[in-house]
This record gives C-alpha cells, sequence and structure tokens, in this order.
C-alpha cells in the first residue's frame, strides 16, 4: 500500500522534526500542564469541585494544546518552501493527510497520558475505567487531529493563521469536547456501561473528518 | 433580461418583503389572541403576551437552517467540476453572511422569550446549544472568506470549509440533545413552555412569518450577491490600473536617468 507507506514517511518527517526541534517536547506539552494548573488556581483548590469538573479541564487543555500542535504542524511546511516540496514530492493529498494527521495524534496521545497524570496528581482525580479512557482517548484524538488537519492546510500560508485556526477548530470540535467529557465522566466515576454510546459518538465522528481529509486535501494542498 | 427590466424585478422583489413582514407584524402584534388570555401569565395558564416572540423567532431559525443549506448547496455547486462558476462561490459567501446574521437574531430573541418563560436569558436547552454553536461555525466560515488570495483559491477553501461546518451540525445536535437529556432538570421544561398553537390565526400568522422572511431572504441574498461581484470588478479594475501604474513608472525611469 503506498498510501500507507507514503503516510509513515510524512509521519516520520513531522514526528523527527519534533524530536530534534523539541517544541512540542518543551513547549506545547508545558502548555498543556499549566493549562491545568490555571484551571485549578480558577476554581480555588480547597473546594471538592476539581475531581467532579477533572474530565472537562482534562479535554479543554487537550482542545487548546491541539491547536497550537495544528499551528505547529504546518508551521514547519510554511518555511524553506517546504510545502512546494511536498507538492512535489509526488506523494499523494491522502497520504499527506494521514501522515500529518496521525503525527499530530502520536504527540497528543503522549501529551493525553502527562495531562492524565497531571489530573490525577493535582486534581486528586482516581484513575481507574482505563478499558473506556483508552479507546475514549483515541477515537476523540484521531477526530480532533483530523478536524486541526483540514483547517491547519486550510490556513496555512494565511497572515492571520494563528488567529484563523483556533476560531476554525474549536466550534467543530465542540461534539468531541462533550463527548470525551462525558465518557471520561463515566468511566471514571464507575459507571463505564453509560461510556460507550459517546465512544460511538466519538468514533463516528473521527470516520467523518477523516474521511473529508482523504478526499479533500490533495484539493487543498494543490489550491489553497 | 435587460438590467433595467431586472432592477425592476428586484424592486418589486424588496416591496413584496416589506410588505410581508410588515404584515407579520400587524398580524402578530395585533390580530392574534395571547396565549391562554391576557393574564394567563399571571394565572399560570399560559405565556400571554410573551408568545407573540414566536413570529419573529421561528422565521428567523428557519432563516438560518435556510440559509446555511444554500451555502453548502452553492459549495457544492462550486465543487462539482461541471457546474464550477465563482457565482456559485459569492452565492454560499452572501447566504453564509445571512445565516450568520439571523443566527445571531435567533440568539437573542430567544434569549428575550426565555428570561420571562424560563426565568433565565439561557437555558443549556439542545437547540440553543446547536444554534450557538453553528454561529461560531459560520463566524470562522466568514473569517476563512476574508483572508484574501484569489477568487479561486477562496472559492476552493471556502467551499470546502463550509462543507465541513455542515457535516458538523447533525454531530453538533445529536451530541447537545444526549448531552442536555442526561443533565437537564425539568424545572425548566414546565407547563408555562408549552403553547398551544391551535387557533387558526396564530397558524396563519407564523405561516406568514415564515414566507416573508424567505421572501427578505430572497432578496437580501441576491442584492448582497450583486455587491460581492461589483466588490469583485473594482478589485481587480484597482489591480490593473496599479499593473498600468507600475509598468508606466518602469518605463519612465530610464529616460529621466538618460536626462540627468
Amino acid at each position: 500500500m503506498t498510501i500507507l507507506s507514503d503516510a509513515l514517511a510524512v509521519a516520520g518527517k513531522d514526528l523527527r522534526i519534533e524530536a530534534r526541534s523539541r517544541v512540542t517536547l518543551g513547549q506545547i506539552l508545558p502548555f498543556g500542564v499549566l493549562v491545568l494548573l490555571l484551571f485549578a488556581f480558577a476554581l480555588d483548590p480547597q473546594s471538592r469541585l476539581l475531581p467532579n469538573v477533572a474530565p472537562g479541564l482534562f479535554w479543554i487543555a487537550v482542545l487548546l494544546a491541539a491547536v497550537l500542535a495544528v499551528s505547529r504542524s504546518f508551521a514547519v511546511e510554511s518555511e524553506h518552501g517546504a510545502r512546494d516540496a511536498l507538492r512535489l514530492s509526488g506523494i499523494d493529498g491522502a497520504s499527506v493527510f494521514l501522515g500529518k494527521a496521525g503525527a499530530i495524534v502520536l504527540e497528543l496521545l503522549a501529551l493525553e497520558v502527562v495531562l492524565l497524570i497531571g489530573t490525577f496528581g493535582l486534581y486528586n482525580v482516581n484513575v481507574r475505567g482505563l478499558e473506556v479512557l483508552i479507546p475514549t482517548a483515541v477515537a476523540a484524538t484521531c477526530g480532533i487531529a483530523a478536524t486541526g488537519t483540514v483547517y491547519g492546510i486550510l490556513a496555512a500560508g494565511l497572515r492571520v493563521r494563528e488567529t484563523l485556526v483556533p476560531l476554525l477548530v474549536l466550534p467543530v470540535t465542540a461534539p468531541v469536547l462533550l463527548g470525551a467529557t462525558r465518557a471520561f465522566d463515566d468511566a471514571l466515576t464507575g459507571s463505564t456501561g453509560d461510556a460507550w454510546p459517546w465512544v460511538q459518538l466519538l468514533v463516528v465522528f473521527a470516520a467523518v473528518y477523516v474521511t473529508a481529509g482523504i478526499v479533500a486535501f490533495e484539493s487543498l494542498l494543490e489550491e489553497a | 433580461m435587460s438590467a433595467q427590466s431586472r432592477s425592476v424585478w428586484q424592486t418589486a422583489l424588496g416591496a413584496v418583503a416589506a410588505l410581508a413582514v410588515g404584515a407579520t407584524v400587524v398580524m402578530a402584534l395585533f390580530v392574534v389572541p395571547a396565549d391562554g388570555g391576557r393574564d394567563a401569565f399571571v394565572r399560570g395558564t399560559g405565556q400571554g403576551d410573551a408568545y407573540r416572540l414566536l413570529f419573529l423567532h421561528v422565521p428567523s431559525a428557519w432563516l438560518a437552517y435556510l440559509a446555511f443549506g444554500v451555502t453548502a448547496l452553492a459549495s457544492l455547486l462550486w465543487l462539482f467540476p461541471r457546474t464550477r462558476a465563482l457565482h456559485w462561490d459569492l452565492l454560499a459567501g452572501a447566504s453564509a453572511e445571512l445565516g450568520v446574521i439571523f443566527t445571531g437574531l435567533t440568539l437573542a430573541l430567544g434569549s428575550l422569550w426565555g428570561k420571562p418563560i424560563w426565568g433565565q436569558w439561557w437555558a443549556w436547552d439542545a437547540r440553543l446549544t446547536t444554534t450557538a454553536v453553528l454561529f461560531f461555525l459560520y463566524l470562522g466560515y466568514l473569517a476563512l472568506r476574508r483572508v484574501g488570495g484569489s477568487p479561486e483559491q477562496r472559492a476552493m477553501r471556502s467551499s470546502i470549509a463550509a462543507l465541513i461546518a455542515f457535516a458538523d451540525v447533525p454531530i453538533v445536535h445529536f451530541s447537545v440533545s444526549w448531552w442536555t437529556t442526561l443533565h437537564q432538570d425539568g424545572s425548566v421544561f414546565n407547563a408555562k413552555m408549552q403553547i398551544h398553537i391551535q387557533d387558526t390565526s396564530m397558524q396563519a400568522t407564523l405561516l406568514l412569518g415564515v414566507a416573508a422572511f424567505t421572501v427578505l431572504y430572497a432578496y437580501l441574498v441576491l442584492r448582497r450577491v450583486q455587491l460581492l461581484a461589483v466588490e469583485e470588478g473594482l478589485a481587480e479594475r484597482e489591480l490593473e490600473a496599479a499593473i498600468a501604474q507600475r509598468v508606466a513608472a518602469a518605463g519612465a525611469r530610464p529616460r529621466e536617468a538618460v536626462s540627468i
């Protein structure tokens, strides 16, 4: 399958850039943890509120970090004519999409592990129901990364990229925030059975936007 | 159709829209009876006069959804190679602008209505929340349209963005209604919220309102598309003038150099 091997090549390129430049590790990851810390300041750590609202705060932190990760992913393409090189490489748009979205998925999943440890430590949350947490996180992250990548290429190369990407990505991913928060809440409170419909919703969301990205990316890469 | 007869038709359409909206206002304020009687709101048997907002609220919500539907359809027509023409892109943009305006109006009217009936400006009702997300979805779309580039680039970018946003609408609605059924306590939706639209004058007024707003939409979207086309022509002419000026300036410079 050339589509998949090309996608792996693109993802490998993005992850190698991150491994060398350390922007994700050194800036986006601390930003996510910082958001968790700021929520605790805002909601007063004395109260019993934090464990109850932890799932929502966790996913808001992930979404904010995802916006940065998407911007970063397309910032590396805008320098030194990298995007033209990508276009001329003969790699299909679908592969570029899958590769870039895949790299973002891996970055975000790593971030989520750290943030989950953070909520465990900072918000006094008892982490349990991993059999729900993991599928939820994977499905939600695929959806976020797919929408982010499509909007990232839409806004790539624009002067207003940094301000436009959040306005585009955050409303579209509102169902992900809802679904993932509810599923996490159900898992953490022990009612895992209630979580599965939400996981299904997240899977549908991810499927819709991964398909949209595969179909639309070639034209966006060419024209936009 | 000549330009003159077209403008006559347009003026007529505008006049019909104005008349229909005016008739809706008269019907809604003076003709239809209050819900459950004049003092129904005090007695708790109905909404009284408050429900009259329905005749603006429902048509503007309908218009918002119609406008976003037209945006999606026009974007699809632009993406489809055999029907690709820039006027579809202008239609998509004009329709989305109207959609955002009427979504905003729907939210504002809904809040005004919610205060007396629900006792709060904003209830986390499924439809309300979906409409709010919709507002921001298309605000982003409009922002994307304004970022510059050639008309073809803009059309490609925005048509795909419009379809992405449109695909999100059912998912948002589904997730939000699911979310609210889990969380909503029934107190907000008490008996006062029910309106009894059995009166024929109420039904007729609601239909009239929907028809009036639809004609208004047709008129506004037509004028907006024309304005966008004129703006596009102006930008093109300015660009040509600027190029001509540069060429003239470049041609003039060597001669000046010789003269010195």
